[in-house]
């Protein structure tokens, strides 16, 4: 009962940010009501016994993916952006299209049996991601390292000034 | 009622929509990817949710989100990188007047 009520006080926090994000004319409100959705999140994550995921989660997205978001706003619209126009024709097509598809996910989430298993998660859930990552999943773990770096190296070379 | 996979999965499966709404509808290329990040935020709450209520003897939900937020950090940083550049040479952010390429 109490995990439901915590569910519901953080998906209401969680819906109202991401509206904001998604509705607001003045982009830097934007880019700040993703701090409140990111964190509405995270709590998410505590309820279903993620904590690392949590932690993570807290350090790039609400940290560091905020911060860069808002630095490139406020280096390409001149601050906040508010002289323009920030939506295009398209408001009505996107809100059929986007209702469409939530209400359909929605109802097959809702009609789909899934298969329970009647198993609990390890009580420190870090300590065994850890092992994973360095035995089964040794592969993953070094590609996706490549793949930062080749993103670091491309971001730099796409964002510097040409000479 | 019992907090069950059903509500976690409602959940993403409203953020998904807010964030295609604002892939769609949205001019500023800096408020498209902030789209996208909601909708990767909601297949992360999906792949952490299923690890709990239907695989929990392994973390391999868990460990896939993990790796999909590192993605999502590259993706932020070129996506911005390219923002950027696209201001530098084009003096716009907004994708529809971004048309070199049109015919």
């Amino acid at each position: 009962m109490g995990q439901l009520a915590a569910f519901i006080i953080l998906s209401a926090i969680t819906l109202v940010a991401t509206v904001v994000v998604v509705g607001s004319g003045n982009i830097v409100r934007s880019a700040l009501s993703l701090v409140p959705a990111f964190l509405g999140i995270t709590g998410i994550y505590i309820l279903l016994q993620a904590e690392f995921v949590a932690g993570i989660q807290v350090l790039i997205y609400a940290g560091a993916i905020t911060v860069l978001i808002l630095f490139v706003i406020m280096l390409t619209e001149h601050g906040t952006g508010v002289r323009f126009r920030q939506v295009n024709e398209q408001v009505p097509l996107g809100m059929i299209a986007a209702g469409a598809l939530g209400a359909f996910l929605i109802a097959t989430f809702l009609t789909t049996p899934w298969p329970m298993a009647t198993g609990s998660l390890p009580p420190y859930t870090a300590s065994q991601i850890g092992t994973t990552f360095m035995t089964n999943m040794i592969l993953v773990f070094e590609v996706t390292s490549l793949v930062l770096l080749v993103a670091l190296i491309g971001a730099i070379v796409i964002a510097r000034r040409e000479r | 009622m019992q907090l069950g996979l059903v509500h976690f999965l409602i959940l993403s499966a409203m953020l998904f929509s807010l964030g295609l709404y604002a892939v769609l509808t949205r001019r500023n290329a800096v408020a498209i990817l902030m789209g996208i990040e909601l909708m990767l935020n909601a297949a992360n709450i999906n792949l952490v949710a299923f690890n709990k209520y239907v695989a929990p003897d392994a973390l391999n939900g868990q460990i896939f989100a993990l790796v999909v937020i590192t993605l999502a950090a590259c993706e932020a940083g070129v996506g911005l990188a390219l923002v950027m550049s696209a201001y530098r040479n084009l003096e716009t952010v907004h994708v529809d007047e971004i048309n070199v390429m049109k015919w």
